[in-house]
This record gives C-alpha cells, structure tokens and sequence, in this order.
C-alpha cells in the first residue's frame, strides 16, 4: 500500500510533500534507503565490537599468561586479573565475537543492509512492499543488537558455550558461568533477532516477487537481487528452525523440560532429566545453521557480481548459470547440515549421505568462481575500492572453498573435526568473503546511499592492508590445525606435557597470527574514518560515478521518497550491457530501448 | 615486554605514516580537480601490479609455511585406519592445492593483465555454453572419486569391530578422563547414571550391591536435608531454604527411581561389572590389537580425540558412542621417529566444555604385547569388586591407588632401551 500512496503523489512535485520530523526521518523511518544504513550504522558498530573482542582473546593465544595492559584496561580485574585473560571470559569473548560476526554484521549488517537499499532501487519500486514492517525489522536488529551488546557486561559474564551453544553446557549454570544471565540474555537477543530477520525476509520476497517495473522480468533481474531474493528464502525456512530449538532450550533451562538433558550430574548435583537428546539440538542448531553460511555468502556473491561486471566492462559470464548456481547452492544448503555433525555420535550411514549432499556444493561454486575469472578475461579491468574487494572475495572463496572438499569428507573429518583447521576454513570462505563482499558493497554504492564519495587512495591502503592482513591471519590457522590443535582451546600449554615440537610450531604461528590480526584491526580504522569522514565531507557524487547499467544510477542524487520523481523507469534489457558491439558507450542502462536492429542478449 | 615495544612502535609509527599520505592526499587531490569516481591510469596499473605482489607474496607464504611446518604437526599416523586416512588427505591435498593455485593464479593474472588501456575496449561475451559444461562436468567427475574414496575410508574406520576386539570404556567429566577396562570376560559390566558416588562408585556402576549403597546414601543425604530443615533452632534464609526443600523433592523422585531399579535388577550379569578395571591418568594400549572404545559423559558434550591415532567422537551425555582402532605403534617406536624423548601420545578434549576444557587430558602409553601383558597381569587384580568391597578400608584403597599410579613409564622405559 505504502508504494501505492506514493505513486499517487508521485506526480506531484516533490520538494515538499513531506514536512518530517527528524523522528520520523531518521529514527522510525519507513523508507527502505534510511532503513538500510541504519542497518549499515548498527552492523558498523557491532562489527567494531566483534573485532575488538577477537584482538582480546587473540592476545591472550599468543603470549598466554602474560600480563596486558590492553586486556586490563578493556576487561577489569573481574575478567582479566593482573592483565591475564580468565579462563571463562576467554571462551565468553569466542562466543560472542563469533555469535556478532555471524548473526549481527554477516546476517542483519549485510543482507539487512543491500537488501533494503537495493532490491527497491534495482527493481524500479517506490519502496518496500512493507515500509512499517520494514522499520520494524530493524528495530527488532537494534534491539538484539543490544541486548547482545549488554551482555557482555553482566556480573555472570556473557554466554561462554561457543556461538553454536550446545547443550548441556548451555543449560547447566553449574557447569559454566555464562550459561546463567549470559545465556539468557543470548536466546533473548537471538529470539528478537530471529523475529525481525524473518520479517525482513518475508518483506524483501514479497517486494521482488510483486513490485518489479514493467519490463523487468525475473530473468532481468540484476544477480544482486536474485541473491538477496534466494537469501530471504533460505531465512524464512530455516530461522524458524533456530527459533524453536532456542525456545527448547529456554524450556529445559527455565521450566525444567528435559528435550536436551539427560542422565546428567553437574556440580555435585544429580539431575533427574532424563531422555532427552542434546544430538537433537545440533540438528535443529546446524538445519539453521548450514543455510545460514549462504545467508551470509550469496548476498556477497550478488555483490561482487555486480561490481565485478561493472568495473571489467564486460557482462557477466554466464548469467543464466549464475542464476542457476545460486538456486542450486540455496537448494543444497538444505540438505548438507549433518557435516558438522560427523563425529557427535550421530549414525555413520547418515554421516555418509551428508558427505554425498555437501561434495555436490563443490559444483556450483566452481561454476561461479569460473565465471566470475571469465568475465575478468579481456576486460578493460578499472579497480576501483569495491572492484579489489570483490577480486579479494573471488580469492578468499577459493581458498576457503577447497579446505571445504576435505572438511566435507566425514573420514577426514575425523581427524580435522574442531581444530584450527576448520578455523581457518570457515573464517576464509565465509568470514572474510563476506566482509571483503560487504566493504565491495559499501565502497560501490556509498555514493547512492549518501550522495558523496568515499576516498579512493583511502579505500586502496584499507584494502591491501585488509587483504594481506587477512591471509596472514588465516592461512597460518591451517597449518596449526593440521598439527591437531583444537580450536576454543585457551593457551596450548598442554602439548607441553607430550610434544614439544608441536608446541613450539604451534605457539610461533600464533604470534604470526596475532601479529597480523593487529595489522588487520588497524587497517579497520582507515576504513572507519573514510566512511564517517565521507558521510559528511565527502566529495559530492555525480549520479552515475561508476558508469552502470542497473537502475539505481537512474535515480536523483539527492534521496527522495518514492525514488524516482515522475513515471518509475521502464526496462528493456538485462542488466550487463557492457561494451556491446554497435553501441556507442561501454555500457547502456537498463531503461534504454533497444535499438533499431539490435538484439537483446 | 621486547615484541609488545616493537608492535607498539610499528603502531604508532604507521599511524603517524597514514595521517601524513592522507594529508598529502587531499591536497594533490584539490590540486587536480579529478573526482573520486575517476580512477586514474596510474593508480589503476599501480593495483594491477600490486595483485601480481601479493601473488607472489601469497604463495611465498604459502611454500614457506609448507617448508617450515608442512610436514610435522601430529606427524604419521600411529594407527591402521589412521595411515589410510592420511594417505587420502594427502590425495585430497594434492588435488586441491593444485586447484588453489590454478585458479587463484587466473585470478590474479587476468587481473594484472586485462586492466584498463585507454583506448581499449572489453570483449562483449557474455556466455559459451562449452566452457560452462566443461567446468561443470570436470569438477563433478573430481568430486566422484573424492566422495568414493572418503566413503570407502569412514565405512571402514566406523564400520564394527571384530568380536574378539578388546573393550574399554572411556568416561568423561569436567575435567579429566577415566578409563574402565572390561576384564577378563572382555565385556563392559551395565551402567547407570543415578548410582555414581564419588567415594565407591564414580562411573556409576550397576550391580545390586552398587544399587544398595546408592539408596543408602542417597537415604542419608535426605535424612541430612530433613533435619536441616526441621532443625528450629537453625535459622535459614528463605531462599536457602527453598532451594534445600527443591533438593529434598528432587532427591525423593530419584530414590524412587532407585527403589524401582532395586526391584527390577537381575543379578545373573553383576560379574560383568566386578571383574571391570578402572584405571585412571593413562590409558595403556597394546600394540596391533584392535580396541573397541565406548564412551560416556557424566555432564555435558565433550570430545574424545586421538590425535596420533586420527581418531574422535564425541562423548554425549545420556548415550554411548564407540570408536575402533588398531594401535600401529608404541610410544617407544614414535618417540624415536619424531625424535623427541618425552613425546608421548595423548587424549584431549575437543568440545568446549567449560573454563578449564583445555587443561582436560588423558596420557595414552602403547606398549609392544610383552609389555602390556605385563602390565596387565597386575592390573586386572584391581577389579571393581576389590575396589567397590575394600572402600571402607580406606588403607587398602589409598594402596591400590599408589600401585595403579606407578607411572607405567617406566616400562615404556624399559622398552625403549630394549630397543636401543
């Protein structure tokens, strides 16, 4: 409805048809392109935090038991005694370092974000299909995003069973203290989170499936929005999964229900739980939790595939496979959950079918790596910030991608299940492709989202420091893990007791690992205050800064409510019109006619 | 105190560094009224060159981390199965490395080779349905042959145990690890969760008698609790209170339950659970005999990994899992192939299972079968029943403990120098 109101004033001139409060504006705003950096602000912000955390527990792995100032000041004398790490903050900081850089930046930051400004933008529509529910999204992550935040900061300390939380620890207070108030806090704020990413999800699907502009058709559709498109649907079936796996283990941690506790003695105590399953909980954790890694990665892939397009001149290779891979990959992610499960107990000839189903993932994602080097071959290559990214997400999904094939396989699995090597697997494929893909996002369309530009040589340093500091943290990872050193481990010293080689190998690549990590976390503070920096001092941005086809660029530079003033733009073409023969230009956007005997791709 | 100076000189040093080019930057920058979104030939063929520096960088780190630590970590597996699953993961490394290299070299070469030239246009070819083909079928043929291998390997290493394997329970808790040999008839005596006591019982055996001494005391913790309460002249919060009263009502449905158990026991198989050998700090293994492992938790998930033996399961609390292997080598025979005098093989936790999850270990000594009968000639004698029925003689246990923990090391020792 809300689309339609504005179309009918649509015509009206534009300037003032709405006097708004700055409430109204910036705060509980309905429109989708405020909704979306309030997505980015937020994401920002908890992306800081999550990072900090990391160079805290970081610190702790490379000189173990040495006091730090860093840690003192950062954690008190509570959680970091004489500048030590404790025990239990240092699994309470794994925790929730991995539990935001999933769900807050990965999840809410990066589909929150692009989805809400460009599936509008790039679809020709006013607006959401929602704009209350819209809002409401958001402010479901905002306060998630709190109450996440705010858990760091109770006596108890913040969930400390890992960012998977399987129960029992995550039951049983008597086993750890952050499965008291902490943990409660962390299904609260997932529980919130979930709601508002399901009504974003159900919001963004409605929008592409009813409010594209004449013309545009599913398969003119930009591969940004097909990937947010099949992104929302991997959430809407598979959070609710999540959601009723929490609410049974709220169930078993406050009304004493026993779904995941059984035969257990804790603390002294005997429980008279009996004959739940806490295997049963990995399966409702990990049906939510495998599709979740392509909620966090497809909409990178959209990205990159856009901004690789564009900034090579030349259209993307293979668009209908594209378009494929992405349905196959959000098809497969349904049914390969049991991989993380391979060695819980759960029976082997299962284990077996999820080898099966996960290899096949191999497919479609070497069908897109190879594409995106084709559409590179014979360009007229212009690198801009969001252009080095988007090749930095192509060579992190590789890396990351090829680990994957001997994770996937349950017999090696057996060896590499839990330590570092997974570590740097899925920080690879997953952790730094989609950050590399949200800074390509951020980079390509903040002349959009705030009409200035960010500063290029800026952007330039930001990434290499990024990339390098990157690998440098995660490559060595591999090597520690293949000499068996199990991850959420808080010093090695244990090896000492049995291998000394090992521990002197394992102790020098984490300093190496550390090292870099820093490195990294500073380059972060270029990238931090060219964003903020630009947002108010920027250069002023032309309207079409990167010479693209999609119809965003079509819009004013100047944001309006209902996006375009007049008639919405009619499409005629796909979108990766890029140095066709015959045409003037090296790009021709989508609402220009065909031209007198010229065939549409 | 020296590297923290050093990391925190670099700090300082490229901050400073960064705010002076910016600087300078925005000054040029004025100075040639470009903007931002025009990316000039300069910097563009300076980002080309730069992906060709981090190539080299990249694989660089790559061949030296492969040189200097490539081949050591858990070094060769000590286990039958484990050698085929490091013979197949080498396999799979070959052919992914060789897929990392190929493909990030692409990657980066077009990227230095096809940037912009003035003048220059982009080919117009948006698809070719062969080359799509090609990369859909090869990789899938690749795949076919991963995925047969892998299977044949987990079918093999999960697959059952052969009758005669020897049987030992591995039993976990925060923070350490107990093993319970199954004696001389090779059977693991019947558990149950609500018999453990600290004092006779910790794994929670179930045999009649370990049924009766479980009522008993769980009668005397009630009586405890009841005159606690009762007591008038105690005073008590009420918050204390309520949660003594929850305990109380908590322990009368066990005691129920123990009650029922009492009656429905069979006494007939009470054997198999007193001729078990508990053995606590190390587990010692026999060399070629093929062991089947159960394993149980008392409280939450924790990880049983072998790492030398490329072997792990989790151990799930209110359920069994198992795990088989054939130990290849015995801790004399990998402490001369890895060179290290005080190596020895090790069971670690690898599921986070509380603040202490990293200190949670068990020593594995594997010994040749002369050794270990040795060794096991004196430690069958210290069956349950001697341990459950002396417990009361507390001079006697304290004297099986020193016995048991006679550091075995001294055989591996001996067997060391018999082999020297």
């Amino acid at each position: 409805m809300a689309a339609v109101s504005h179309e009918a004033h649509g015509h009206n001139d534009h300037g003032h048809h709405h006097e708004e409060s700055f409430v109204s504006k910036y705060i509980f705003s309905h429109d989708h392109k405020m909704i979306g950096k309030q997505f980015l602000i937020t994401a920002v912000f908890m992306g800081v935090v999550a990072m900090l955390l990391s160079i805290l527990f970081r610190i702790q792995l490379a000189w173990p038991g040495e006091s730090s100032d860093f840690l003192s000041f950062f954690l008190g004398e509570q959680w970091a005694p004489e500048g030590v790490l404790s025990e239990d903050m240092y699994l309470g900081l794994v925790t929730i370092h991995g539990t935001i850089m999933v769900f807050f930046l990965l999840t809410g930051g990066l589909s929150g974000t692009f989805s809400n400004i460009l599936i509008p933008l790039q679809l020709g529509a006013r607006d959401m299909a929602s704009g209350f529910l819209n809002m409401l999204s958001y402010w479901f992550f905002a306060l998630s995003s709190l109450l996440m935040f705010s858990s760091l900061f109770i006596e108890s300390g913040p969930a400390m069973a890992g960012w998977t939380i399987y129960p029992p620890l995550s039951a049983l207070p008597q086993a750890i203290s952050g499965s008291g108030l902490g943990m409660t806090l962390w299904l609260f704020s997932m529980v919130i989170f979930i709601a508002g990413s399901l009504i974003g999800s159900l919001n963004y699907i409605v929008t592409v499936l009813n409010l594209r502009t004449k013309g545009m058709t599913m398969t003119r559709m930009p591969l940004t929005v097909w990937a947010f498109f099949v992104t929302a649907i991997l959430g809407v079936l598979s959070f609710p999964v999540l959601l009723s796996g929490s609410l049974l283990l709220v169930m078993d941690r406050l009304a004493g229900t026993s779904f995941y506790l059984s035969d257990i003695i804790v603390g002294g105590e005997m429980l008279t739980n009996t004959g739940g399953s806490p295997i049963l909980f990995q399966h409702l954790f990990w049906f939510l939790g495998h599709p979740e890694v392509y909620i966090v990665l497809l909409p990178a892939l959209g990205l990159s595939s856009e901004i690789i397009s564009t900034n090579s001149r030349k259209p993307i290779f293979g668009y209908r496979a594209m378009i494929g891979s992405i349905l196959a990959i959000g098809f497969l992610s349904f049914i390969v959950w049991g991989h993380h499960m391979f060695v819980t107990g759960m029976n082997p000839f299962l284990g077996s079918v999820f080898v099966f189903t996960t290899l096949l993932i191999a497919i479609p994602s070497a069908v897109k790596v190879f594409n995106y080097i084709t559409t590179l071959w014979r360009g007229s290559i212009v690198f801009t910030p969001a252009m080095l990214f988007a090749i930095g997400l192509v060579s992190t999904f590789i890396t990351g991608g090829v680990t994957g094939i001997i994770l996937a396989d349950s017999a090696l699995d057996i060896t590499t299940h839990d330590t570092y090597f997974v570590v740097a697997h899925f920080h690879i494929v997953m952790g730094m492709s989609a950050v590399l893909g949200m800074f390509a996002g951020v980079y390509h369309w903040f002349p959009k989202m705030y009409g200035r530009m960010m500063n290029t040589r800026l952007g330039f340093v930001h990434f290499w420091i990024t990339l390098i500091g990157a690998y440098g943290v995660f490559f060595p990872m591999h090597f520690v893990g293949l000499a068996g050193a199990p991850r959420r481990y808080y010093d090695y010293s244990v090896y000492a007791n049995f291998d000394g080689d090992s521990y002197a190998m394992i102790m020098d690549l984490n300093v190496i690992v550390t090292m870099f990590a820093i490195f990294a976390a500073l380059g972060q503070l270029l990238f931090l205050f060219n964003f903020f920096y630009s947002i108010y001092r920027g250069p002023r941005s032309v309207q079409n800064p990167w010479k693209s086809n999609t119809l965003e660029w079509t819009t004013p530079v100047e944001h309006i409510h209902g996006n375009w003033p007049g008639e919405l733009p009619t499409v005629h073409r796909w979108p990766y019109d890029y140095s066709k023969p015959g045409a003037e230009d090296d790009f021709i956007p989508q609402n220009v006619p065909l031209a007198d005997g010229e065939e549409e791709h | 105190m020296v590297t923290k100076l050093i990391t925190l000189g670099v700090i300082v040093l490229g901050v400073i560094a960064l705010a002076q080019l910016m600087r300078i930057y925005e000054l040029t920058s004025k100075l040639r009224k470009t903007g931002e979104h025009e990316i000039s030939n300069r910097d563009n063929k300076i980002n080309a060159k730069l992906w060709v520096a981090f190539m080299v960088f990249l694989y660089a780190g790559f061949f030296w981390l492969m040189l200097e630590y490539g081949w050591t970590g858990r070094g060769d597996a000590a286990s039958v199965h484990g050698a085929n699953l490091d013979w197949l993961l080498n396999l799979n490394f070959v052919i992914i490395i060789a897929v990392f290299f190929l493909t990030n070299t692409l990657l980066f070469m077009f990227s230095y080779k096809y940037v912009k030239e003035p003048g220059v246009k982009a080919f117009y070819y948006p698809h070719n349905n062969k080359l799509e083909m090609l990369w859909t079928v090869v990789p899938a043929c690749v795949l076919a042959v991963i995925i047969i291998l892998g299977l044949q390997s987990w079918t093999d290493a999960t697959g059952k145990s052969k009758p005669e394997a020897i049987r030992v329970e591995l039993f976990s808790k925060q923070f350490d690890w107990t093993a319970r040999y199954s004696g001389e008839d090779n059977t693991l005596g019947r558990h149950d969760y609500k018999l453990t006591n600290d004092e006779n019982n910790p794994l929670g055996l179930l045999t009649a008698e370990t049924i009766k001494s479980a009522i008993e005391n769980m009668e005397a913790s009630m009586d405890a609790i009841e005159s606690e309460l009762n007591n008038d002249s105690i005073m008590m919060v009420p918050k204390d209170r309520a949660s003594k009263e929850t305990d109380l009502s908590r322990k009368s449905r066990l005691i129920r339950l123990l009650h029922q158990m009492e009656g429905r026991h069979d006494a007939k198989n009470d054997n198999q659970v007193y001729d078990d050998v508990i053995q606590t700090d190390t587990l010692y293994l026999c060399k070629g005999k093929e062991y089947e492992f159960n394993f149980r938790s008392k409280d939450v998930i924790h990880s049983a990994y072998f790492p030398h033996f490329r072997a792990q399961i989790n151990t799930v609390p209110g359920m069994v899992t198992r795990f088989k292997f054939i130990p290849s080598k015995t801790t004399a025979e990998m402490r001369v192939e890895r060179m290290q005098e005080d190596f020895n093989f090790i069971l670690m936790c690898n599921k986070i299972c509380g603040g202490a999850h990293y200190k949670m270990k068990m020593m594995v000594v594997v010994m040749e079968e002369e050794d270990y009968n040795n060794w096991w000639d004196a430690k069958k004698k210290m069956t349950f029943r001697s341990t459950f029925f002396a417990s009361d003689d507390s001079e006697t246990a304290s004297g099986e403990e020193s016995m048991t923990s006679t550091d075995s090391n001294a055989l591996v020792d001996s067997t060391a120098t018999a082999m020297n």
